[in-house]
């Protein structure tokens, strides 16, 4: 009899044979486990310029990096964490679980995966060698310095000189190939493949955020993609797109890079949203509340995200009219964003709450979310924007939507699911010490930035004067950074310790209700045996409650 | 290796559904990622389009569209890119019944217009560098231009080069019969005709 591959204890592989394997997978966990381990490696670079900045701003006047450096610092902190980390990491999650969660056995195009994954991995190692690379022929600078957002003319031949603008833009182009594979290959995984029985209606809400998520990726990279080759050809095929001198226009870049912009910003936090609406419920011990506003507020959010990207621009001096046109867009999309925050607080309200880690970063994640939204409300407000915009009050409000709650959501994501793709829990002693530093940490850090703003520390400037009042709110989002910093190292060592010596998870150590916990920890190659038959939200309470399942109440 | 595969009697419930309702763009995964890549692709060309309306008429040297663009040459240039999408129409027809000789005819056909149709950008070109002196850095026209009209032609050439791989597979009888390649690569070339006629409406209509 053939031995079965699966089932029997492998022996020690060479170490070359091992890389290969990974190398060449096309399989959807380990391609997810890829983009999880590389969005790590690239959030510790991105945490170290962070950190260098912020130690740069302890003090008015210090010289601990130059401008110039500074420069560099942020624009590749910015591009990082948005491209690099919370991008692949999130791409990475939905790999591995939208299939499981699904019922299917892989992915709708396996090749196409693993092809999006190296785009992206490939588009970071671009960016970086820029550090290496781009001194080009003029000898200038070497990391791109021209702002997450690369306004034009930064970006021209004439205030760009050498290469690493010309990285940036490749960088970004490649991974941003990456995750229009990504969407195509989630829309039609998701569409086509749910097992048996698995209405739209009954799909986790995290594939729905998943769904629309890629739909936005489907619609917003693609300009972006246009704009990046347009500056490439200002750049060295003489074109004049953003050209003033020659009738072009740098506000024609502004309007293209937020279009894709900001609906990047809903990319980046609807799978979050996602993972939050499977978090709450399982240690809430409760169905979600309002699971069809859930995806009604999703699918809004969709559409309306796309109509309000010029609110970035208040401060370039469009019309009264445009102004407030997408003033009252983003006004409207804070009505969905509340229908969800209403709608977990609701499914707390009365449940048998179990306060693992999972859980206080979800909690973590509404009080911090619900900051940096209300917030983006006071920045939706033209002459508040005109006021606050480019100071240390916009830094503020971001970092507590993107960190608060994207990264928060993220966390919650990895100690929940960490079980099952690894076979064995993360330490809970370990994870109360990162939640709680990293909860401190991040306030720390980033509630004085909202006074230093306030009293007019502009952002991107290398440094501050003394005697505005500004010094005690940089020291204390410096100390804040570092202590954020301890909690991140905590949080991979945790990894790493919990992978050797976590305790064993079993199955289904949450006592869940959806798909992927109804396989082994770690999945087998296949994901099921059997495709199970889905007859309600909850497969698993189904399967664990025959005498009083879902489907005869929903 | 004994890994289960996908019991034959059980269908997703997306097949359930297309059995039900005998809608398969939904059921069919091939064809649902090319109809999201071909909603990319448009996302793709709109912003070459906006970016061309938008600079229409800003340039500060000439020559302008009026002056530099000929009619007669995208006449025929046209003609045959539209013609083409009828011809892969009739290849698509032969191919679902099952006649393969007429297939790879009008398959054949089809490639021979859309090269007739990129020869004719290339001559179109020529003329506009030479004669008018017309070029990507000359002026806002020459950039929004060339741009837009050469990412089409692009999307042409790749569309020729697919077919021809997909002719040059079917006649060595290596295609199954339950392959969609055929009808998505003729997606991709209805897609490309139809980005054409938005670009051939205001280029040369519109902005002219
Ligand atoms: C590790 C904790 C973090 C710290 C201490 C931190 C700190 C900072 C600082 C000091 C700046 C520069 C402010 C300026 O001079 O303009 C900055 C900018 C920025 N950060 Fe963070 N950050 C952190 C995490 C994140 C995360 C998780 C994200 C996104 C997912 C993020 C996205 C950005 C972006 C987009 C910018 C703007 C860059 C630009 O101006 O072009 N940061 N951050
Ligand atoms: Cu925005």
């Amino acid at each position: 009899m053939q031995a079965d591959t699966y089932t029997v204890a492998p022996a020690r592989r060479p170490l070359t044979s091992v890389m290969h394997e990974w190398v060449t997978t096309v399989d959807h966990k380990q391609l997810g486990i890829m983009y999880i381990i590389a969005s790590c490696g690239f959030l510790v670079l991105g945490g170290m310029e962070a950190l260098l900045m912020r130690l740069q701003l302890w003090a008015p006047e210090m010289d601990l990096v130059s401008p110039d450096t500074f420069n560099q610092l942020f624009t590749m902190h910015g591009t990082t964490m948005i491209f690099f980390v919370v991008m692949p990491v999130e791409a990475g999650m939905a790999n591995y679980f939208v299939p499981l969660m699904i019922g299917a056995r892989d992915m709708a195009f396996p090749r196409l995966n693993a092809f999006g994954f190296w785009m992206f991995l490939f588009g970071g190692f671009l960016l970086y060698f820029s550090y290496f690379g781009a001194m080009g022929l003029y000898g200038a600078g070497s990391a791109p310095d021209i702002g997450w957002y690369a306004y034009a003319p930064l970006t021209s031949p004439a205030f760009s000189r050498g290469n690493s603008t010309d990285y940036w833009l490749l960088g970004t182009m490649l991974s941003g190939v990456g995750s229009v594979s990504f969407a195509v290959n989630m829309i039609a995984t998701i569409i086509t493949m749910r097992a048996p029985g698995m209405r739209l209606s009954t799909m986790p809400l995290f594939g729905w955020m998943i769904l629309v998520t890629s739909g936005l990726i489907l619609f917003a990279f693609p300009p972006f993609t246009a704009a990046e080759i347009m500056m490439l050809f200002d750049r060295h095929l003489g074109a004049h797109f953003f050209d003033t001198q020659a009738g072009g226009d740098g506000l024609l870049w502004q309007h293209l890079f937020w279009f894709f912009g900001h609906p990047e910003v809903y990319i980046l936090a609807l799978p979050a949203f996602g993972i939050i609406s499977e978090v709450i419920p399982v240690f809430s011990r409760k169905v979600i509340f309002g699971y069809a506003t859930m995806v009604m507020a999703t699918v809004g959010i969709g559409f309306i995200s796309m109509g309000v990207w010029a609110h970035h621009m208040f401060t370039v001096g469009m019309s009264d009219t445009i102004d407030l046109l997408f003033s009252g867009a983003t006004f409207l999309v804070a009505v969905p964003t509340g229908i969800k925050m209403f709608n977990w607080t609701a499914t707390l309200y009365g449940g048998r709450l179990r306060m693992t880690v999972p859980m206080l970063f979800a909690l973590g994640f509404l009080a911090l979310f619900l900051i940096g939204g209300l917030t983006g409300i006071m920045l939706a407000v033209v002459p508040m924007d005109w006021q606050l915009s480019d100071s240390y009050f916009l830094i503020a409000h971001f970092h507590f939507v993107a960190f608060g709650g994207i990264l928060f959501g993220i966390m919650a994501g990895y100690y929940y699911w960490y079980p099952k793709a690894v076979g064995r829990m993360m330490n809970r002693k370990l994870g109360l010490w990162h939640f709680w530093l990293q909860f401190i940490g991040f306030n720390l850090t980033f509630v004085p930035m909202h006074f230093s703003g306030v009293l007019g520390m502009p952002r991107r400037v290398y440094t501050f004067e003394a005697g505005y009042g500004m010094e005690i709110w940089n020291q204390l989002s410096t100390i804040g950074a570092v202590v954020t910093g301890i909690s991140l190292a905590i949080f991979v060592v945790n990894l790493i310790y919990s992978y050797f010596r976590g305790r064993e998870a079993g199955d289904d150590p949450w006592n869940a209700w959806t798909l992927e916990w109804a396989t082994t920890s770690p999945p087998p190659a296949y994901n099921f045996e059997e495709i199970p038959t889905v007859k309600s939200r909850r497969p698993l309470w189904d399967l664990k409650h025959p005498d009083d399942p879902d489907w005869k109440h929903e | 290796m004994n890994a289960p595969g996908a019991s034959p009697n059980q269908l997703t419930a997306a097949q359930a559904h297309a059995a039900e309702t005998g809608e398969t763009l939904f059921a069919d995964s091939k064809k649902l990622g090319m109809a999201c890549f071909l909603c990319s692709e448009s996302a793709f060309f709109i912003t070459l389009l906006v970016a061309y309306a938008l600079y229409l008429g800003k340039d500060t040297v000439g020559p302008t569209p009026a002056e530099a663009l000929s009619m007669p040459l995208v006449i025929v240039n046209t003609v045959m890119l539209l013609s083409s999408s009828g011809t892969i129409m009739l290849a698509m027809k032969h191919y679902r019944d099952g006649r393969y000789g007429q297939f790879r005819v009008f398959l054949a056909i089809t490639i021979l217009l859309g090269a007739a149709f990129v020869i004719g950008t290339a001559f179109e070109w020529k003329d506009l560098i030479e004669a008018k002196h017309l070029t990507i850095s000359r002026n806002l026209f020459g950039t929004t231009f060339y741009t837009l009209v050469g990412f089409h032609a692009a999307h042409v050439t790749i569309g020729l080069i697919l077919m021809s791989i997909l002719l040059g597979i079917q006649t060595a009888g290596h295609l199954s019969k339950e392959s969609p390649a055929a009808e998505l690569i003729s997606w991709y070339w209805h897609f490309v005709d139809g980005v054409w006629v938005v670009v051939f409406t205001l280029v040369y209509l519109i902005g002219r």
